[in-house]
């Protein structure tokens, strides 16, 4: 049966891409937030795991408003990003792994949890930046995992509530682990922290409640499902809902976890950058 | 569409737009061109004829004022979603900081100073 060795956060923003791009990691504005990614990339050099679960929020690449599922799956044997209509470079294709889609599929909607599955899903920077962060060159790294994105909504309110978010990583474990395969799985949670892109608030970012969420999703989890979805938007800012993906990746990793590494720096581009390596017990 | 007061989405943040089931179908055909910006070759049409381009989607008179304007605060009021409006402010070499500091009577660098402020 497949393991799920740990899970992996960190925020997404665009510019962290070109920032990888143009090689800025000893920048003085860039250094403090690169700094939090060594330690992740020895520990998947340690552990190479199989296959990653990618749970990031798509804005407005893979879907519209047409159609705007709540928490939709790829099943696609490959993905690919697109320009975003900022001339972002288009990237070789990442590996997909529909067989383990579909079975997540199956055990997800057997538990209830209705999701949307998507084989064709072009992956924007969400999924991404997250990729080439934790592996330089992505999809081009001889440790590339096969990739299973999964995209909760955060682009259009009503959004999932934290506690739902927390019950579908728990529903995604119980999936991931009956996968009947040996296989090991790596879980990441993206986006976030707190940042607000739009209005008169617009630039607004909260350390105290940023540090709140880092000092309890690793032990106490249940306590953040307390935050109703308007306060987080008032505390974590209107984009800052994208915590319910940390949310995701945190219930598929257990009871027992151990923190490994963390990292948290004002500001990146507009936002509060969050980074925590989470090792399943 | 009824508030529904059971629901959670009515508290008052001020200088935020919680963009609902109201404000997607006010700023719908706003956020649709917008998105069909993700293609280069909807931006190039865009730049060529930007009223042809705006008619062709159905903004309305205020939608079409606002991008007129380049008023990113009348877009949101007229229903625009931040993450579509950030693929035509792509189209202006615009910045994050950029938006910031045009939404909140900022220069770029003044906005800049207040993210770092927060740390």
């Amino acid at each position: 049966m497949a393991k799920i060795l740990g899970g992996i956060t960190t925020s997404h923003i665009p510019a962290v891409g070109n920032a990888i791009q143009q090689e800025l990691y000893d920048d003085p504005y860039w250094k403090p937030f690169f700094d939090g990614y060594p330690k992740v990339h020895q520990w998947i050099k340690d552990n190479k795991p199989d296959y990653v679960v990618n749970i990031y929020n798509d804005h407005g690449l893979g879907f519209f408003l047409d159609q705007m599922p709540t928490f939709a799956i790829g099943a696609a044997h490959e993905y690919r990003n697109e320009d975003e209509g900022w001339g972002l470079p288009e990237l070789p294709p990442f590996p997909g792994a529909p067989e383990l889609s579909w079975h997540i599929i199956e055990s997800m909607v057997a538990d209830e949890f209705d999701i949307t599955s998507c084989q064709e899903l072009p992956v924007d920077h969400g999924f991404v930046v997250p990729m080439q962060l934790f592996w330089p060159g992505a999809p081009n790294n001889p440790d590339m995992p096969r990739a299973v994105p999964i995209s909760a909504n955060t682009v259009q309110h009503p959004i999932p509530t934290l506690k739902r978010a927390l019950n579908f990583g728990k529903a995604l474990r119980k999936a991931i682990e009956s996968f009947p395969e040996d296989a090991k799985v790596v879980v990441l949670g993206t986006g976030g922290l707190s940042h607000q892109l739009d209005g008169e608030r617009a630039g607004f970012i909260n350390k105290e409640f940023d540090e709140y969420c880092l000092n309890n999703i690793a032990h106490n989890p249940e306590e953040l499902t307390k935050i109703s979805r308007m306060e987080l938007v008032e505390k974590a800012g209107a984009q800052g809902t994208e915590f319910l993906m940390w949310m995701m990746m945190r219930g598929a990793l257990g009871d027992n976890v151990t923190e490994l590494t963390r990292n948290y720096h004002i500001p990146i581009s507009n936002t509060g950058a969050g980074t925590l390596l989470l090792e399943c017990a | 569409m009824h508030d529904m007061p059971g629901h959670d989405y009515h508290i008052d943040i001020p200088g935020t737009t919680i963009f609902d089931g109201k404000m997607a179908m006010k700023g719908y055909a706003l956020n649709k061109m917008c998105y069909s910006f993700n293609k280069a070759v909807n931006r190039d049409a865009f730049k060529e004829d930007p009223e042809a381009y705006m008619a062709e989607y159905g903004l309305t008179e205020a939608q079409k004022d606002a991008i007129r304007s380049s008023n990113i605060l009348a877009m949101i009021a007229e229903g625009g979603n931040i993450y579509y409006l950030a693929k035509l402010a792509g189209i202006f070499k615009l910045s994050v900081q950029d938006v910031g500091g045009l939404q909140t009577g900022r220069t770029t660098e003044e906005f800049k100073e207040y993210l770092l402020s927060q740390a």
